[in-house]
Formats: C-alpha cells, sequence, structure tokens
C-alpha cells in the first residue's frame, strides 16, 4: 500500500462510535467532551480516547479556554481524499497505453 | 445552483484505435489479455461475476454489470473506499474502434463530506468498514 495517508484516515473513521463523534462535530461545529459525551452513550474518558485518536489521523483539533477543549472536526484532512479523479485519470492514461501496445502485439 | 446529490465525478477517456471491436473487446474480456494491460485478475464476461483485480497497490473488488459484445461492458471498481463503476464503450470507426472509458464514482458525496455536510456522508464511510477489513 502506497496510501497510508488515507489508511489512517481509513482507520479512524471506521469505527462507528468515532465516526458519529466525528459527524457530530462536522455538523454541530465545536464541541467540549462534556457536549459530546452527553450524545454518544458511552463514558466521557472513552470519547476522550476517540478524540485522541480522530487528531492523531489530523480529523479533530482542539482549542483549550479555561479548562475546557473545545473540539472542532478539521475536514481539510479528507482532502487526500478528493484527488480521485486526477490520480484515476493518470491512471488510466498509463493503463490505455498498455492496452494500446497489447493490441499492437495481437493477432488479429 | 445544481443538485449536488444528482452530481457524481467521473473520468472519461477516449481513444481511436487502429483495431477492430471484435479484437478491442477480446483485449477487454480475456483474462489472459486482461492481465497483460490493466491487471492480474480472475475476470469472466459474465452479469454478475465478482472478481478482483490486484495490482501493486492493492486489490480492487469488481462485479460485472453489463456485457453486450462487442459494444458494452461495465463493472464496479470498489477501491480505497472508492465506490465507482467503469463503463468501456467501443463504436466502430471508418479506422477501426473508438474505445470510450468512463469511471462514475462518488465524487460529489466526498465533496459535501469536505465542506461538513452530513447527507451522504453514511453511504461513504459506510464503505470504509470493507475496505479496512481488506487492507491488512
Amino acid at each position: 500500500m502506497i496510501l497510508q495517508p488515507h489508511d489512517v484516515i481509513f482507520k479512524s473513521l471506521c469505527d462507528p462510535t468515532r465516526r458519529a463523534i466525528f459527524e457530530r462535530l462536522c455538523r454541530e461545529g465545536e464541541q467540549t467532551v462534556a457536549d459530546l459525551t452527553g450524545h454518544a452513550g458511552i463514558s466521557q474518558p472513552a470519547v476522550s480516547k476517540h478524540l485522541g485518536i480522530l487528531r492523531g489521523a489530523g480529523l479533530v483539533d482542539g482549542r483549550h479556554e479555561g479548562r475546557q477543549t473545545h473540539y472542532s472536526a478539521q475536514t481539510a484532512a479528507l482532502a487526500p481524499l478528493l484527488d480521485w479523479t486526477r490520480r484515476m485519470s493518470g491512471f488510466w492514461d498509463e493503463k490505455l497505453d498498455d492496452l494500446e501496445n497489447l493490441l499492437g502485439k495481437m493477432d488479429q | 445552483m445544481t443538485e449536488p446529490s444528482r452530481q457524481t465525478r467521473s473520468v472519461v477517456k477516449e481513444r481511436d484505435l487502429s483495431h477492430p471491436p471484435e479484437k478491442v473487446w477480446r483485449a477487454l474480456t480475456q483474462k489472459h489479455l486482461i492481465e497483460e494491460w490493466l491487471m492480474q485478475n480472475d475476470f469472466r464476461p459474465t452479469v454478475g461475476h465478482r472478481f478482483d483485480l490486484e495490482a501493486e497497490w492493492g486489490r480492487v473488488t469488481c462485479e460485472v454489470v453489463a456485457v453486450e459484445p462487442p459494444r458494452k461492458l461495465a463493472y464496479t471498481w470498489q477501491a480505497h473506499g472508492l465506490d465507482s463503476v467503469v463503463t468501456w464503450t467501443l463504436s466502430e470507426t471508418p479506422t477501426g474502434t473508438r474505445l470510450r472509458m468512463e469511471q462514475t464514482g462518488f465524487g460529489a458525496d466526498q465533496e459535501k463530506a469536505y465542506r461538513g455536510a452530513t447527507s451522504g456522508w453514511n453511504r461513504f464511510l459506510d464503505r470504509f468498514e470493507t475496505v479496512v477489513a481488506d487492507m491488512d
């Protein structure tokens, strides 16, 4: 695999609870751990652990304000997934060159 | 503004080939020939047949959705959480064949995700689980 940044994003979002937390941050904007715990249906330490993994993937950022940390979704971290069209275009150019070469070698 | 939920992004490639459609069709549908230009595979030109393409960068999971020799071939293309459909169209020309490849994916959903919208998110992210399961 050459797509390590993708792997990290995929892996951090494949857990349904983490995905729900991330989606909530996308939808509602900044939230504290307490806000998120109220909706996640799991303990505050568990939410913190999930936030840590999301932060590790660059999907979430934390802003300290007094004793509270306000978490927000970093949708820019999804950018590696967005160059799909460009990557596939290059892939097919190369493959179609190979196809043409093959056709040249084949019998009628 | 256009309706984003109905938009998908596409990659379109067209080539004029100096070979007849029947020959191009063979190159697109015969396992040992596909291997020569695309990837290792266990392709069969049967609608509903599921097959994998193996590349150095990973596996693509596919299912044949259209076989109309020698004019149209289509299969789903699932890789790295991106689910798309690859459609090949062959038309006869005076000099051979015009080959058109169109790959249509979930670009619009991803763009929505990028903007932080939630519609389309679940469908897109649910695919991650399958991909991640295949990754290790």
